[in-house]
């Protein structure tokens, strides 16, 4: 046991325990939290910096406002309903089409009206929201994908984790859905993680669970070595995000749109570490790094060209 | 940065509470473990005689605490006496009184004696008046001889006393002290002689008297001995033995030449002593202890506290200790609860349930009213209104759970009442989304996360021995705050991690 402790330790693992005491808790104001808790104020905040985000098409904030759900999603043949304050991807539904008065869910599955009223209402009283505070509901555009992963994910929208430290990206991953995760991008609901090096941006090995595999595991392609597009306006598109919130930790979620290129999707205050298993290195001696050479790195572009220079994989 | 800061606030806790826990330990020999115990005694004296329409008052000597018997629970029973109290010549004294009473009267002296020490009480003799003894003629004689025969056969005071005790104790073989003591001399006679005698040597000296405590003994007979001032205190000694030491059952009560009561205005005095031994925890008498040495210390402690109140801190002080492991549990090990501190409240409720029946209660509850919360999910409700069905739900459920159990004779089963139902109530709510969000498997694993902890917790809060720690100590607490404190900044891996992680451990 002791041997592996020194083995993560080597390998710069970092673990949960580290991550809230040295990072999130010191880097992380607590006040700053609700900027990226609440998805409203981070759609608003990067609207004002300039940074695309999916379009919103309506909030129901109010249980009376729900009478109204159905007239304000005439418009859209699919979008997606999201707590404002919802964590770890729950409460998320992905709406692809209609059938008649039904909805089909992103797996396929029909709902009703009054099932989305229900899932609206469970969201306004909290159920899904960090502390099962009274939350809001968002409806928004739902990502038409870009078809470079089409080949290694099952349904739903793969989306990209970019961990950023004070302004430099350390770490990303894509994040693939699978059959198991019903079209969801989150990991732990089944989703897998496919390292991306910061360097080229080209996909590496992936994690499914706890564990490392190099296929997908519903549609059985190889999942390394795909590049992914515009990887440099990706990684200032994450670095710029710092600044945006003020946080020095951050997960930044991003989907790339066919049509609209890439999208900030959410900010995470929190972001999971199973990242590091997918890119097969630990976090620790990266963000070392950063501390040590942060205060040099005046601009966007310095932090993107520092870390691609300083974070290749296996380098 | 701020961790010197921890370190210093962490170490400065930690001294404290050692500090505070070794006084208690060494000095007041507050107990280390819940079942030692000590002695105390119900003493009585009971006075009854005939009053015949006069004014009638009567004194009595009542002891005084002492580091070797502190007095508690005294109580002076009389009906239409005027009471008062007084210090007399380091003798404590009362005096009932009243203008006009008429046939048999009794009045009550009670009082409980708790042992606190077992040696002689220091009691301070600074420069005693020594009262002559007036020996004349032969007596005089007498006095002088057996003085200088003594001071002849001794080296210091104690030798002296002892040698003079002896001459007493044997008059026969001396005509000295057979002519001083008179015939068929008893033991207040002797006494008293040898107070006399000490006074024409210069060494102020006094008769005492008290009881012998017994385990039960009713109509007992005060017991003298002579106590002598000696380096500015009054040394005791036995007039059977001659030693300056006493058993360690004597309890001191009053000194002089004066009888117990004195009565006036009445007749037929009928005095009684009793004493009666109770056994009880030697946690109360080192609070008595405590109490006499530093008043301070337990005044403001659980001990002064009423009995029922004691009973409560005695559970609430073994949450912390729970919350602790909790740590530990969740931030080193890395086990996966429903709720932060649910597992210790569950854990509570298996003080009364016994472990093995609350498991089971436990489970067939949370079973039961998640079969009640999936079927309310079809009905689509709005979320309190849905919460506060299961909680319903849930007490019904205990309630059926009592009756059915109390009708099988199994007794266990009623206390399932016990159980905090609005925890239940949570944890069947959050099980429930588990179960739909993450999958069957995750949610199970959580609920035996919080199930095996709570047992964990459980097992350790039921450790007699912590028990009575941290309810007697409590300022161990600050050792456990200090340290859940530097868990806060505990940033090394979570046991579960290294599972988790193996992926990056191979080579």
């Amino acid at each position: 046991m002791l041997g592996r402790i020194r083995r993560l330790r080597e390998a710069g693992v970092l673990g949960i325990n580290r991550r809230n005491a040295d990072y999130t808790l010191r880097y992380n104001p607590r006040h700053l939290y609700p900027l990226v808790d609440d998805k409203l104020q981070t759609k608003r905040l990067a609207l004002e910096a300039g940074i695309a985000v999916p379009e919103l098409y309506g909030v129901i904030a109010h249980e009376y406002e729900i009478k109204g759900l159905a007239d304000m999603l005439r418009p859209h043949d699919s979008f997606v309903i999201k707590p404002a304050h919802g964590s770890g991807g729950n409460g998320i539904v992905v709406i692809t089409g209609r059938m008649r008065r039904m909805y089909r869910k992103a797996g396929g599955l029909l709902i009703g009206p009054d099932e989305l009223a229900y899932h609206v209402s469970n969201t306004l009283s909290g159920l899904y929201s960090l502390g099962g505070y009274p939350d809001q509901a968002i409806i928004e555009y739902r990502v038409q994908f870009d078809p470079v992963f089409e080949a290694i994910s099952y349904q739903g929208v793969p989306d990209i984790r970019i961990i950023v430290f004070l302004g430099v990206p350390v770490l990303a991953m894509v994040r693939l859905p699978t059959r198991a995760s019903e079209g969801k991008a989150n990991l732990h609901q089944g989703a897998i993680g496919v390292g991306v090096d910061i360097a080229t941006g080209r996909t590496l090995s992936a994690v499914w669970g706890n564990e490392t595999v190099d296929e997908h595991p519903d549609t059985g392609n190889p999942v390394n070595d795909v590049e992914v597009p515009g990887w440099d306006n990706l990684l200032r598109l994450a670095s710029r995000c710092c600044e945006l919130t003020g946080l020095g930790y951050q997960g930044v979620d991003i989907v790339l749109d066919r049509s609209l290129g890439p999208l900030i999707l959410e900010i995470n205050a929190r972001p999971g570490l199973n990242i590091q298993i997918a890119n097969g290195t630990g976090l620790v001696h990266r963000l070392r790094a950063v501390e040590h050479r942060h205060r040099e790195l005046d601009s966007v572009q310095a932090r993107v060209a520092f870390a691609r220079a300083h974070f290749a994989h296996g380098g | 940065m701020n961790k010197r800061h921890l370190y210093v606030l962490s170490g400065v806790l930690t001294i404290i509470a050692l500090i505070v826990f070794a006084y208690k330990v060494f000095v007041l020999h507050f107990p280390l473990s819940p079942d030692t115990t000590s002695d105390s005694w119900e003493i009585e004296v009971r006075a009854a005689f005939r009053a015949y329409n006069v004014p009638v008052k009567l004194s009595m000597y009542v002891p005084r605490s002492t580091s070797q018997f502190a007095l508690i629970d005294e109580n002076f029973i009389s009906r239409g006496y005027g009471f008062s109290a007084k210090n007399v010549n380091g003798n404590r004294r009362i005096t009932w009184s009243t203008r006009k009473a008429s046939g048999r009267q009794v009045l009550y002296y009670r009082a409980i004696a708790r042992r606190v020490g077992s040696n002689y009480p220091v009691l301070e003799a600074k420069s005693e008046p020594i009262k002559p003894a007036g020996y004349e003629g032969a007596h005089r004689a007498a006095a002088d001889t057996l003085i200088a025969d003594i001071r002849a056969h001794s080296a210091d005071l104690d030798s002296f006393v002892t040698e003079l005790i002896k001459h007493l104790d044997s008059p026969g073989t001396d005509e000295n002290a057979a002519l001083l003591l008179g015939r068929k001399p008893d033991n207040e006679r002797r006494i008293r002689v040898a107070v006399d005698i000490l006074a024409e040597a210069g060494i102020a000296a006094r008769m005492v008297h008290g009881l012998r405590l017994r385990e039960l003994q009713r109509d007992l007979q005060p017991v003298s001995w002579l106590e002598v001032a000696d380096k500015g205190v009054w040394r005791p000694y036995d007039m059977t033995t001659g030693a300056s030491h006493l058993p360690d059952d004597y309890l001191r009560w009053w000194h002089g030449e004066e009888p117990l009561i004195t009565l006036k205005g009445a007749r037929e005095l009928n005095t009684r002593l009793a004493v009666r031994l109770i056994k009880e925890s030697a946690l109360s008498s080192a609070a008595i202890r405590g109490k006499l040495a530093t008043p301070g210390l337990v005044d403001f402690s659980l001990l002064s506290l009423p009995i029922e109140t004691q009973a409560v801190y005695q559970v609430l002080l073994l949450v912390p200790l729970g919350a602790f492991l909790l740590v530990v549990l969740r931030n080193v090990v890395g086990v996966k609860t429903f709720g932060t501190f649910m597992p210790v409240l569950i854990a509570l409720a298996f003080r009364e349930t016994q472990l093995l029946w609350g498991i089971v209660l436990f489970a067939l509850v949370v079973g039961l009213g998640l079969g009640v919360r999936f079927y309310l999910d079809q009905l689509k409700l709005l979320l309190v209104p849905r919460l506060a069905s299961v909680l319903t739900v849930v007490v019904l459920l205990m309630a059926l759970i009592s009756v059915i159990s109390f009708k099988l004779g199994i007794e266990r089963g009623l206390s399932v009442a016990l159980f905090p139902m609005i925890i239940m109530t949570m944890t069947i709510e959050r099980m429930s989304i588990v179960w739909e969000e993450r999958g069957a498997l995750e949610a199970i694993e959580q609920g035996f996360g919080s199930l095996a902890v709570a047992a964990v917790a459980y097992l350790v809060m039921s450790v007699g021995a912590l028990r009575h720690l941290v309810f007697v100590f409590p300022e161990l607490l600050l050792v456990l705050l200090a340290a859940t404190l530097l868990l806060g900044r505990y940033s090394g891996y979570r046991l579960t991690e290294l599972v988790r992680f193996r992926a990056l451990t191979r080579e």
